[in-house]
């Protein structure tokens, strides 16, 4: 359970450059929620998810994971409950590490780490498995160092490698951005594949709004550091591509206007 | 003499793989660049000297070496993770403040070891071969070095330390708190230092303020030959390669010398070996593609002139 109460991001308040990227967030997500969040450049939807990462923390407002106040929390301290993948490929994995050593990393999630072996064969054998479930073939490649994987299979890993050591919550944040179109669709089969296995609660930063509508059950759209929509159940089935649209121009008086998403029209 | 000139030299490679692995963790695994290096080698010899000198145990003498250059390293960690001063400069003030600490310690400026008992005077008195005695010790030690730290290396807290260098974001987002692992990585590298320093003191037969000098593009050198001559990413391998290339790089130096190279002309020709393998790709780019090459420099002159 997540829960954004009253939340404020004012980035180099009192500057000249001041920015209010998130103004008054209210949010409470239930476990095994599946959230998509859509909005136009600049809306506040990474903002959001680094304020649950804690990447940064709120100028007001509180940041709660399953009943802890979680708001000033350096991202180390928080990692246990949250996984996360990010839009550059790279940056999820260690390049020169190898495949195995990199999940090894991922299975300590958030506990103490000691003197002993990051790998033995039985670690060996659950990655030989987890990595089968991707159906890339990196079951095979468990010694390889990742910098030799494609940018979807360095993607696939660090979707896999978000998951292990039993996180509350996955935060996804266009992480099929970088990727060619044929390959972002499997990461998306992935990702329902991965996220079925566990009681996940899902962030799901999406520019492509048919896919913020099939995947999840709860979609929120966001303009200029607001949450100006939100919708779930019979709502959302009844929502279509064009109507999502019609409902951003008629909450925020404009039209949704994001780099990527005006390419998917 | 052959023989002994080219003993000595795998000798002196030996004592100096340990300061060549420090620099590897620095440089390579954390992505650190860490001068405190220059102030640790002698910090190592200067603590070893005058503990010896006092009738203190050998072995212990180098131990507190060791722990000694771990202190110095955990100290350029915490001014740049703690304060947030750029790396670079935080170890050009750890390193410069070691200058006069370690003249503090020592009382003066060089401590001759002569008849003080030494780890290789005792080594002789259990009855080895003297002539190989330096060589079987030093061996032993670097190799002993070399598994503990690629067993560190694998361990969970090893991965860590390799992954702060390697991806930071990550390992962060995995609940790993990079700031205290590269104050370890740093106290690691900088007690490494230390420990080469120990044995360059009990080895050479005295301890000097400023046998630091040159010490970071010494070991930056032997990093790259050994990245030259085993090229991998594998740690089992990578160590080995860095206590190659530091015998390497010491039997090259003799050659040097051979060839008429003053002794105080060392440093330059080390720079420029390193100047030149760094830039190896730079400037392979420049000498292939002439036109381009060309332009380039038109491009710099112009850049000169306003
Ligand atoms: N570190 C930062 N410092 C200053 N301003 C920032 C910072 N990060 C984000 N911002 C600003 O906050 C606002 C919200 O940015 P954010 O990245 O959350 O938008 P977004 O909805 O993710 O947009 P996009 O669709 O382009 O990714 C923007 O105006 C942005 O310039
Ligand atoms: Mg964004």
């Amino acid at each position: 359970m997540l829960k954004l109460n009253k939340v404020h991001k004012i980035f180099n308040l009192g500057r000249i450059n001041e920015n209010h990227a998130l103004k008054d967030i209210n949010l409470v997500v239930p476990k095994g929620d599946f959230v998509t969040i859509i909005g136009s450049n600049g809306a506040g939807k990474s903002t959001l998810l680094n304020l649950v990462a804690g990447t940064y923390s709120p100028e007001s407002g509180t940041v709660e994971i399953n009943g802890q106040d979680m708001t000033s929390r350096p991202v180390y301290k928080r990692a246990h409950l949250v996984g996360r993948v990010f839009q550059d490929p790279l940056k999820g994995t260690a390049a020169e590490m190898t495949i195995e050593e990199n999940l090894s990393l991922a299975v300590k999630r958030g506990r103490p780490r000691g003197l002993r072996l990051g790998l033995n064969k039985k670690r060996r054998e659950e990655f030989r498995r987890l990595l089968a479930l991707l159906e890339l073939g990196l079951e095979n490649r468990l010694e390889d160092p990742v910098k030799l994987l494609s940018g979807g299979q360095r993607q696939a890993l660090t979707l896999l490698m978000a998951t292990l050591g039993d996180p509350e919550i996955l935060l996804l944040d266009e992480y099929t951005a970088n990727l060619d179109p044929k390959t972002a669709v499997q990461i998306v089969e992935i990702t329902g594949r991965v996220v079925e296995q566990g009681e996940l609660t899902v962030l799901m930063v999406t520019h492509d709004l048919k896919q913020a509508l099939e995947m999840g059950n709860r979609t929120i759209m966001m303009d200029q550091g607001r949450i100006i929509l939100d919708i779930k159940g019979e709502e959302r089935e009844k929502t279509t591509v064009n109507s999502l649209l019609g409902k951003f121009s008629e909450k925020s008086g404009r039209e949704l206007t994001n780099d990527r998403v005006l390419l998917q029209r | 003499m052959w023989l002994n000139i080219l003993q000595g030299t795998i000798e002196q490679g030996l004592v100096f793989a340990l300061l060549a692995m420090g620099v590897y963790l620095t440089f390579r695994i954390i992505d650190f660049p860490d001068l405190t290096v220059e102030g640790s080698f002698p910090l190592g010899a200067s603590v070893t000297a005058v503990l010896i000198i006092n009738g203190a145990n050998p072995f212990l003498a180098t131990f507190f070496a060791f722990i000694a250059g771990i202190l110095a390293g955990m100290i350029t960690g915490i001014i740049n993770t703690k304060l947030k001063i750029a790396g670079l400069l935080a170890g050009i003030l750890t390193m410069t403040s070691l200058y006069s600490i370690n003249l503090r310690i020592m009382g003066r400026a060089n401590i001759p070891l002569l008849r003080e008992k030494t780890i290789l005077t005792i080594i002789k008195d259990w009855g080895l071969p003297e002539r190989y005695i330096s060589l079987i010790a030093f061996v032993i030690i670097v190799l002993l070095v070399k598994f503990i730290l690629d067993y560190f290396l694998y361990s969970e807290i090893g991965m860590a330390l390799r992954a702060t260098g390697d991806s930071p974001v990550m390992i962060e987002s995995l609940g790993v708190n990079t700031d205290n692992i590269k104050i370890l990585g740093l106290g690691l590298a900088n007690g490494l230092t230390a420990l080469s320093g120990a044995l360059t003191c009990q080895y050479q037969g005295f301890a000097d303020v400023g046998m630091g000098i040159g010490m970071i593009v010494i070991g930056l050198a032997s990093v790259i030959i050994g990245e030259v001559v085993i090229r991998t990413s594998r740690i089992i391998y990578a160590t080995l390669g860095v206590i190659v290339g530091s015998i390497i790089y010491r039997l090259a130096i003799a050659v040097a010398l051979q060839l008429g190279f003053a002794p105080t002309d060392l440093k330059v020709v080390t720079a420029v070996l390193v100047i030149l393998a760094l830039g190896a790709p730079a400037l392979r780019r420049f000498m292939i593609q002439d036109e381009f090459a060309e332009r380039l420099l038109e491009g710099g002159a112009s850049d000169a002139e306003t």
